[in-house]
């Protein structure tokens, strides 16, 4: 990730550089040459290194709502400021957003587009309800073509259908490999923490498609299956195995962690990692375009509840859980939405602990750190 | 008097409350005082008046200044409101707890175990201090509000869920010529809906409500809070004490008996019942 950063520092003028959102079809564009640039992850690094109140504080003196995600506000802040613990990061020639994650992206960077006045191109993904129709997949298909001959344009390259297979490829079994490093921590103990794999999976977000990406996974499932082979835990002495929901708590991962692994609880596995191997898995290399709008329009937030709940009952029962935390994210709406409901289904069905914890993924602003401990405490001292 | 076997310490965002229990889990000594911005010698002068001239016991501390209690074991208030409701009632059930700075709402099972809890979020508005900070505006002491809301005609409607604008609020109806009582009525019933709504989010409300904490003292917003969940609700004995006897029962090796009368009470309005309903009801 340092290299890709360090890299994106002097892309601008060598390379095209697109700025894209976290579950664009970035496998379209890397064979024609383009620096992927994630502002989700660049504002994850700068919540991580709790920037996020000061990066905010500049977009919401443009007028920026406090209430828009802190993701959103964390880059045009950043846009605004030039401030970045990335040193530099390189301007797009094209900014290419999916609204298989939120709506809020096409509003963020339709505020892009304006202040770098570069094309922007909209993937829009239909919701799903139980599974997408036909013509759904058909409409998604033809934006990707069309995204194509924009890419072509804007690289003044030229396609190369061998080369998008290759990506694709590479894609699938980056996201397979991924899959197989979160399917260590079914192991008792788990040989590490959800809060290690939410730091680990920056490469299957933002390198999707490389051998760095691939390379990566190889020597961390390596790794982790010889941990298990050892039984090294991720916490001392697990006693009890939990899950998480939603987007992690970037500023505050360190405390929550060791509140947790001090009383032997590990979370063990959550739905915002498992997107990605679950996603990603479904890519065809022998269909590029059709199987992209296949994956990218069924995404966990782009489906209904339903799909959410059959998800997390899936990890609860697949990863041996006692308990689950359900982050509401005042930044991530669509996460977030539902999860009263899914707080007393999983409850109800598999009779665990479910707590639902108030928080932000990046603002610290928006996170009471002395009632989330406190509420987090009793959730654990229930378990005794 | 039998020697006391553990401490309890509650060392709240308004009061700080120590009790001594003896071997049947009944309180033997309790102390209640408006906290002190420096908790150590506080907690240490209190602790002492309930020691007495007693041997060391363990204490058990709750409540936010709880890691600030040399000593003692930290347990959290949900943990302790639990323990120390379900040692005076024996029974399942919904306990809300509310305190000056957060309200709490725990599901007790059949051995009195946390099911399930909900609380306020970063704010304060369904709390004491809520009715602390607009009472003072209206320069209406606490012995008067039960009166005061019996005698209101009518609640006057105070739409802001916000502790900071239900004051600015409250001064506009003050300056439109609504009346006082009606004006507190009003805030007793916006704050029991908020509440009643905190409540209804756990994930199953169901069976008898209980009522702990300092605001349980209150009789106009046991009422409220009646009115509106549409059941009964039964303040446990000593509800502002229910932390700290939570805290002790904690602390206790073996956890005594579940005594479902409490000791004398002289916190409590209503002595001689083990868990009182409203005594008041405005309507």
């Amino acid at each position: 990730m340092t290299v890709h950063y360090m890299q994106g520092r002097y892309a601008d003028g060598a390379v095209p550089v697109a700025w894209v959102t976290s579950g664009f079809p970035v496998e379209i564009l890397r064979p024609l040459g383009f620096h992927a640039v994630y502002p989700e992850n660049h504002a994850a690094l700068c919540g991580v290194q709790r920037l996020v109140p000061a990066l905010s504080e500049a977009a919401e003196a443009e007028g920026y709502s406090r209430d828009l995600c802190s993701y959103a506000r964390t880059d045009l802040g950043s846009v605004i400021t030039g401030r970045t613990p990335a040193g530099r990061l390189p301007r797009p020639d094209l900014l290419a957003c999916c609204t298989n994650i939120c709506q809020t992206v096409l509003y963020w960077y339709r505020a892009l587009a304006e202040r770098f006045q570069v094309p922007l191109v909209v993937v829009d993904t239909p919701y799903v309800y139980g599974a997408a129709k036909p013509h759904h997949l058909t409409y998604v298909k033809a934006q990707l073509e069309e995204l194509v001959r924009v890419a072509e344009r804007i690289s003044h390259r030229r396609a190369d259908p061998e080369a998008l297979v290759e990506v694709t490829r590479k894609a699938k079994a980056g996201a397979d490999l991924w899959g197989e490093c979160l399917a260590q921590g079914r192991h008792r103990p788990a040989p590490w923490t959800a809060i290690d794999g939410f730091f680990h999976m920056a490469p299957i977000v933002s390198l999707r498609g490389s051998d760095a990406c691939n390379a990566y996974y190889r020597l961390l499932r390596d790794e982790l299956a010889d941990r298990v082979r050892r039984g090294i835990g991720g916490v001392r002495d697990e006693r009890h195995r939990l899950l998480w929901d939603n987007l992690p708590i970037w500023f505050a991962t360190r405390e929550l962690s060791t509140l947790f692994a001090e009383r032997g609880f590990n979370f063990v596995c959550t739905s915002y990692t498992n997107a990605w191997a679950e996603a990603g898995s479904g890519i065809d290399p022998a269909d590029p375009l059709g199987s992209a709008a296949t994956v990218y329009t069924h995404v966990l937030l782009n489906q209904d509840l339903p799909n959410r709940l059959a998800v997390l009952r899936r990890l609860a029962r697949d990863y041996g859980v006692d308990g689950a935390v359900l982050h509401s994210d005042r930044s991530c709406k669509p996460y977030s939405i539902g999860q009263v409901d899914l707080r007393a289904r999983l409850a109800a069905e598999l009779g665990i602990r479910v707590l639902l914890l108030e928080a932000d993924h990046s603002d610290p602003r928006a996170y009471a750190s002395e009632p989330g401990e406190n509420r987090l405490a009793a959730f654990m001292e229930g378990f005794a | 008097m039998s020697a006391a076997v553990a401490i309890g310490v509650d060392v709240g965002s308004t009061t700080c409350k120590v009790v001594a229990i003896g071997n049947d889990g009944r309180i033997l000594a309790r102390v209640v005082e408006p906290i002190d911005p420096r908790i150590d010698p506080q907690v240490e002068r209190l602790v002492e008046a309930v020691r007495g001239a007693g041997a060391e016991v363990p204490i058990g501390a709750t409540g936010y200044g709880r890691k600030r209690v040399k000593g003692a074991r930290a347990v959290t208030e949900i943990t302790c409101h639990a323990r120390g409701a379900f040692a005076c009632t024996g029974r399942a059930g919904v306990l809300i707890d509310m305190g000056g700075q957060d309200t709490k709402v725990i599901r007790l099972g059949a051995a009195g175990e946390v099911l399930d809890f909900a609380m306020n979020d970063k704010c304060a508005a369904g709390t004491g201090r809520f009715l602390e900070v607009i009472l003072g505006r209206l320069r209406v002491s606490f012995a008067d509000v039960a009166g005061l809301v019996a005698r209101a005609a009518r609640p006057v409607a105070v739409s802001s869920t916000c502790t900071v604008f239900a004051e600015s609020e409250v001064i506009s109806l003050v300056a439109a010529g609504e009346p006082c009582e009606g004006i507190v009525r009003g805030l007793h019933h916006a704050l029991a809906l908020r509440v009643a709504a905190l409540a209804r989010g756990t994930a199953s409300f169901d069976g008898e409500v209980f009522m702990s904490g300092g605001v349980a003292l209150n009789p106009a917003m046991v009422s409220a809070l009646q009115e509106a969940l549409g059941r009964p609700v039964c303040v446990v004995p000593e509800p502002q004490l229910v932390g700290a006897l939570g805290a002790a029962l904690a602390v206790v090796r073996r956890s005594p008996p579940a005594s479902r009368d409490a000791p004398s009470r002289p916190h409590s309005p209503s002595p001689d019942a083990a868990c009182r309903t409203a005594v008041s009801d405005p309507e």
